[in-house]
């Protein structure tokens, strides 16, 4: 049962792929949504068998064959089911049927072929995606890896004849390829060290073990695991890919680089929660890189005009604290911001596509204002998902940042928190910031400045900006309301510490090692990140609703600290100086033009040369006279009867 | 009494004269001739074994070589025929056009 969940996706992506040309829309969107919404089910139904097991023994696996045997070094295709990978199926279907039914009404301007291959590409995703999460060992979870990366890479040039869409799609690709390189040499490592690349297996061998405290094996291995991580999960230093990924379509940012694909280092990580938490280095490495990115990423954030990059920005940050609560140990609460922010981010993403359909492919945030009558069921489910990432009580993500920030204070990391309790503040400043600029005040009736060709969407759909709006499409609507739903309610499977309780056996941790009673601190935390994110909203309010020329004035005021969040910290520039002119200086002035060029060809053309230049020797010995030849020929051979003779 | 040694040199001085023919003459007809001069003489050779060995090796191989030598006659010729009728010529230093 387990191998039809993603066999399911990869059927739809067969069926567009190969007969998507000939499909109607209808068609391939109907086998692309049924192929998810069937996997959807076979995943509850998988989840439930799981939930009847014994807490402790809740693992199914499933072996489908063995791929590759070499000696002892063997490597089954087993997909392996246990609650932290349940979370994540359930996840990934469900969230990705959403999108997959959202899209069918976002990309109906698409041709016919073009709407079957980004189905097929979708679909294909979600198979890869789903083999990640299933896999029981690394190599499977490693194909999956990489199936998800190139996915990322075909939707986000899935527009390929815009320059920036190829473009931001190759950075991708590269960029998570340095990542990969990590994780592969890990991978390496870890089999080298324990002979085997089955989880399971690992967590068994190293569970005797007592943690490292120098810089060892495991720290090693683990640091690899992570620089994979930071590439797929967009984590300092390797998260400059992900706001460029924003040129694909807006459904494919939500599923892809917001809900899903993007968590898979985070999930990753939790995997192997046993070995990770054997290298303490390397999990205050993980907890530093987080909170750093989760700031970094929050401040750019608030300065940004473009309403996808904004929650690029944010996604990037709330990977942040996702890796903060790894670095602490807090592998459920994690997980489950990982779950809650799959939904919320989801829904950001489809409402600011929402927008982006109604406003014919208008991205900047300065030409909007004013949607909240004209676009209300957007309005309000986005103004759902951004109270839910801002934190403020009885929605999802209130619980679960609420949780690691709690775990990270009570591990004793103060500083952490009282960054990640900055970051919390930004958050919701940038977020209803977004909310104030798209959905209040005034539209501008004119551009603000000349339009940047390169950032608008090539959806541009036909019907004018102004006059009378249209609010999302029923197809639309209905996934925005069940993700607002689900942003209000997701958080409240935790309550009472249900969640954590749930995803333990998966991380080792025994259950009678924490209690989850709600200890005096905690509350106080509580309260503090309440009034934090409130303090957040009451920011944003002032400067964005009631009072923007402030705003702007403080921007004037500071406004060398304004340049450098426009610019993104010139992170991408000093990256450009740094690696890419170096190797592009290398590749051409070296390798082409010196090493190609002269050595190579030298070689090449210097053989031809020389053969030429002896044959301009030896030709003169043929001298069309057979009386010659004859005498040569006479010469010879009583040169070598004499040789034999008188040897 | 005529010895093996004797054959052997009228052989070496008949393929001498061969050889030299084959270079100083300027008539392909006397170079072919030349030619059968050089055969005839290996022939006696092996005649000449053949009998010393008390052997009919040399006799059998010597009917092979005369078979070899009329097709090459005929193939000679019909060359310097060819050749004749091409240049008006017997001279083989008027044949050096086959070079690069």
């Amino acid at each position: 049962m387990l191998l039809l969940i993603p066999l399911l996706p990869l059927l739809g992506f067969v069926i567009n792929a190969s007969l998507g040309r000939r499909l109607s829309k209808a068609a391939s969107g109907a086998v692309a949504c049924g192929a998810m919404l069937v996997s959807f089910l076979v995943s509850l139904a998988a989840v439930w068998q799981l939930l009847a097991l014994e807490p402790e023994a809740r693992a199914i696996s499933n072996r489908a064959y063995t791929w590759i045997t070499s000696g002892d070094f063997s490597i089954p295709v087993t997909l392996r089911l246990d609650p932290l990978a349940a979370v994540m199926i359930l996840v990934v279907t469900g969230i990705g049927s959403l999108i997959h039914i959202y899209s069918t009404a976002y990309m109906h301007e698409e041709t016919d072929p073009e709407y079957a291959r980004y189905f097929s590409y979708l679909n294909l995703f979600a198979a890869f995606m789903l083999v990640l999460v299933l896999g029981a060992n690394f190599l499977v979870m490693f194909v999956g890896w990489e199936g998800v990366g190139l996915c990322s890479y075909l939707l986000i040039g899935f527009w390929f004849e815009k320059k920036s869409a190829a473009d931001a799609g190759k950075k991708a690709f590269i960029v998570n390829r340095i990542g990969d390189y990590g994780f592969l040499l890990g991978m390496l490592l870890i089999f080298a060290r324990f002979g085997t690349l089955d989880f399971q297996e690992v967590a068994r061998a190293i569970a005797p073990l007592s943690p490292e405290r120098a810089f060892g094996t495991i720290s090693t291995i683990t640091l690899l695991l992570f620089i994979g991580a930071t590439g797929k999960s967009a984590q300092i230093p390797l998260y400059i890919w992900l706001p460029d990924a924003m040129e694909g379509p807006t459904p494919v940012s939500a599923l892809i680089h917001a809900a899903t694909m993007v968590t898979a280092g985070v999930y990753m990580i939790g995997r192997n929660a046993v070995l990770f938490s054997h290298a303490p280095a390397t999990l205050a490495i993980i907890a530093i890189i987080g909170v750093a990115t989760a700031l970094m990423a929050a401040t750019i954030g608030l300065v940004q005009n473009d309403i996808k990059r904004v929650l690029a920005y944010s996604t990037v940050s709330q990977l942040g604290y996702m890796f903060l609560a790894m670095g602490v140990g807090a592998y459920a609460a994690g997980i489950f911001h990982l779950y809650t922010h799959a939904f919320f981010k989801a829904l950001l993403f489809l409402g600011s596509g929402a927008v982006i359909h109604a406003l014919a492919g208008e991205q900047d945030l300065r030409r909007m204002g004013g949607l909240k009558n004209e676009l209300p069921i957007t309005f309000w489910t986005f103004l759902i998902g951004a109270i839910a990432i801002s934190g403020v009580p009885g929605f999802a993500g209130f619980f679960s940042k609420d949780e690691i920030l709690a775990k990270t204070f009570t591990s004793g990391h103060t500083l952490l928190w009282t960054i990640g309790l900055l970051t919390s503040l930004l958050t919701a400043i940038y977020m209803f910031r977004l909310v104030f600029l798209a959905f209040y005040g005034q539209r501008a009736p004119e551009p603000v400045r000349p339009a940047h060709p390169e950032e608008e969407e090539p959806a541009a759909h036909a019907h004018e900006h102004h006059g009378h709006l249209h609010d999302a499409p029923p197809a639309m609507a209905i996934v925005l309301i069940v993700l607002a739903i689900g942003s209000v309610l997701a958080g409240y499977v935790s309550l009472g510490g249900r969640f954590e309780k749930f995803l333990d056996p998966s991380f080792g941790v025994q259950a009678a090692e924490h209690s989850s009673t709600e200890s005096s601190p905690e509350l106080a935390l509580m309260l503090v990140s309440v009034v934090v994110a409130f303090a957040g909203i009451g920011v944003a309010t002032y400067f964005f609703l009631r009072h923007r020329r402030a705003a702007d004035a403080l921007a004037d005021r500071f406004s060398g600290v304004h340049r450098v969040l426009a610019n993104k910290y010139y992170v991408d520039e000093v990256y450009d100086a740094a690696v890419v002119q170096p190797i592009r200086l290398a590749s051409e002035d070296a390798l082409w033009k010196t090493i190609d060029v002269r050595v190579i060809d030298g070689a090449v053309n210097g053989a031809g040369e020389t053969v030429g230049g002896m044959s301009e020797l030896l030709r003169r010995l043929q001298t069309g006279s057979v009386r010659s030849y004859a005498a040569s020929l006479f010469v010879g051979v009583v040169l070598i009867l004499g040789y034999y003779l008188w040897r | 009494m005529v010895t093996l040694n004797h054959y052997l040199v009228l052989s070496a001085i008949l393929f001498a004269i061969g050889t030299a023919g084959v270079f100083v003459r300027r008539n392909l007809i006397t170079i072919l001739l030349s030619i059968e001069i050089m055969l005839n003489a290996v022939n006696l050779t092996f005649v000449a074994f053949g009998r010393a060995l008390g052997a009919a090796d040399g006799q059998i191989i010597v009917f092979f070589v005369m078979t070899v030598a009329a097709a090459e006659a005929a193939v000679g010729l019909a060359i310097v025929i060819g050749l004749f009728r091409h240049r008006e010529s017997l001279n083989p230093d008027s044949f050096t056009s086959l070079k690069w």
